[in-house]
């Protein structure tokens, strides 16, 4: 197999809804693990997912999914399963009646479709329920179903919009752990979820949208590093928080120093560490007793607020 | 490996039937359909009662006219032509209103396939609606008629051969309305403009140049019917609606089948190469 059939590409895809901009000049090359899409509303997250499965086409450009094109659902959705963020289902169906008629649209026969059905609905915790109704299901039993949907057929790229949305932390462990398995059976998940601090523990690597823009890709290292005209964010413990951010303030170098939340210790971006941390010894030979020095970025939110500019996006 | 996978697909075919018989004949949505389907039939039922119960012998040849007027001005015009607008309009514009319809596009199965099965039920559905209507609406014509004067009508004059040629139209008028609305389903999101659109052209179809005649199901409908509208029901008679009912080139039953086969596959392929190109655009998300 070369690399092409094993990885997500995009090339040079951009994707216009008239005058509209979903999605400019992407390239990417995405391997199998976790990855994320992170971007503020409008940024072209769904619209990235929608690409990828062949819901949208590209105004232009070229992707290929394990070396297969999004308009060629026979074949792309053997492998491919996709929880969209769409809460609409089929009208009168219980949730095994759902999975069961979509398998069925695969030809496969009722007790392979019945056997696949059940199989998955034990996947995503919902076997109780089954036999209901999803007009009367909880948000978070919509989530499920929909993600059971996408797993029905055992895929090898899943492709999940907001699927942590409406779930309760249990099941929501759970899911973390569902897609960890997934992606240790060597799985493509691409996942896209405002809820950064899940986003940043569960994924292997990270892509950063804005606007329509790939403004960064990679591991969440690596993206850091990607960003070298952005000040780089340190977390200071100290005992006198106030008198050091006045003591390094004043720097050309230092971007901005606040005091952290817990009023122990001092946040700061700077434009040059090496500069900075010179600075940080001859305060801490000042009597300012300095407790740990870290960086604060290696995260995907302050990467994101340092990409983007935008805290109240992530929220 | 280029074989076509025909049992596949035949297979899908099936399995989106199963999901869309059940939608088309068993939802809420579609009882307007039913009573646009058998109004006829309670019609003509209650004709009879009232005919059996001032004990009145009736006229065979008169109701046979006055059935053929009903079947080409009310049932092929607009019990069908908008029940057709309900079924098969629906079958993708009502997947984007409930935002369904990717759930379809998600599936391993080629949008022609999906077409072809959506298009083979709602086809079905309608053909049994209103073929099961029509039969009723024969019976319940005849019913007060002795069973002498219905065995004579129907074995040995035109009975049987009208009702198979009255059921013959209906079939193919589902067929015929069901692939233009189809069409009109999967361009427009608005059903009015388009029904509207229609109605009018099928309307005004004995008036239009004769070449323009032949893009109309009517035409080839109005062809194929066993009686004759009577004339003075017609334009030259003082009737200011009488244009409709005028079929003043009718064309032979070949011609006729044929065009009207022509006719709905030309309007089921541009539906399939519309679908191939489809998105899926909610409105709101």
């Amino acid at each position: 197999m070369n690399e092409a059939q094993n990885r997500i590409v995009f090339e040079d895809v951009s994707k216009f809804y008239g005058d509209v901009l979903g999605v400019n000049r992407v390239n990417l090359s995405v391997p199998p693990g976790i990855t994320s899409l992170v971007g503020p509303n409008g940024s072209g997250k769904t619209t990235l997912m929608n690409l990828m499965t062949g819901l949208v086409q590209p105004t232009r450009g070229r992707i290929s999914i394990l070396g297969i094109a999004p308009d060629d659902p026979e074949r792309l959705f053997r492998v491919v399963g996709y929880c969209t963020q769409f809460d609409s289902f089929p009208r009168g169906m219980t949730g095994y009646q759902f999975i069961y008629s979509y398998l069925r649209l695969f030809g496969y026969a009722h007790a392979q479709s019945s056997e696949l059905a059940m199989r998955a609905i034990e996947r995503v915790s919902l076997t109780d329920a089954a036999g209901r109704k999803i007009a009367g299901y909880s948000k978070g039993m919509r989530q499920r179903i929909k993600l059971a949907q996408a797993i029905c057929h055992n895929p090898s790229v899943l492709v999940l919009d907001e699927p942590l949305n409406g779930l309760d932390p249990l099941i929501r462990a759970e899911t973390i752990a569902l897609f960890r398995a997934l992606a240790a059976e060597g799985l493509h998940l691409i996942i896209s979820s405002h809820v950064l601090h899940e986003v940043d523990v569960i994924s292997d690597q990270v892509i950063l949208l804005s606007n329509g823009y790939v403004v960064a890709e990679g591991e969440i290292k690596g993206v850091r590093d990607e960003i070298e005209d952005h000040p780089m964010q340190v977390l200071i413990r100290c005992d006198k928080p106030g008198e050091l951010a006045s003591q390094i303030f004043h720097n050309d170098y230092v971007v901005e120093a606040r005091i952290h939340k817990d009023r122990q210790g001092v946040l700061v971006k700077t434009r040059d560490a090496d500069r900075f941390y010179l600075l940080l010894n001859k305060i801490a030979q000042n009597g300012i007793e300095i407790e740990s020095v870290a960086p604060a970025d290696d995260d995907v939110l302050s990467v994101y607020e340092y990409l983007i500019g935008t805290e109240e996006s992530t929220k | 490996m280029n074989e076509r996978p025909w049992g596949l697909w035949w297979t899908q075919v099936r399995a989106v039937m199963r999901l869309e018989l059940k939608k088309t004949l068993f939802s809420r949505r579609g009882i307007w359909v039913y009573f646009l389907a058998f109004v006829p039939v309670i019609i003509f039922a209650a004709h009879s009662i009232y005919m059996m119960k001032l004990g009145r012998a009736g006229d065979i040849g008169e109701d046979t006219h006055t059935f053929a007027e009903i079947f080409q001005l009310f049932y092929l015009r607009l019990a069908i032509f908008f029940g057709c607008v309900g079924i098969f309009m629906n079958l993708f514009r009502g997947e984007v209103l409930d935002k369904s319809l990717h759930y379809y596009f998600l599936a391993p199965v080629r949008r022609t396939v999906l077409l072809a099965g959506k298009f083979l039920s709602g086809l079905l559905a309608a053909s049994v609606i209103f073929g099961t209507s029509m039969v009723l609406q024969f019976v319940a014509l005849y019913w007060y008629f002795d069973s002498s004067t219905r065995q004579e009508y129907l074995f040995h004059g035109h009975g049987l051969a009208h009702l198979a040629a009255y059921l013959g139209v209906t079939l193919l008028a589902c067929l015929g309305y069901g692939a233009v609305f189809l069409a009109a389903g999967v361009m427009f999101r608005n059903p009015l403009l388009p029904t509207a659109a229609v109605l009018v052209w099928e309307a005004i179809n004995a008036i239009l140049p004769a070449a323009l005649q032949h893009i109309s199901v009517i035409f080839y409908l109005k062809s194929l019917c066993p009686v004759t509208i009577p004339g003075d029901i017609s334009l030259d008679k003082g009737n200011p609606l009488g244009f409709i009912a005028m079929n003043p080139a009718p064309a032979s039953a070949v011609t006729a089948i044929v065009g009207l086969l022509a006719l709905s596959i030309v309007a089921v392929a541009f539906s399939s190469r519309q679908l191939r190109h489809m998105e899926i655009d909610y409105g709101s998300d």
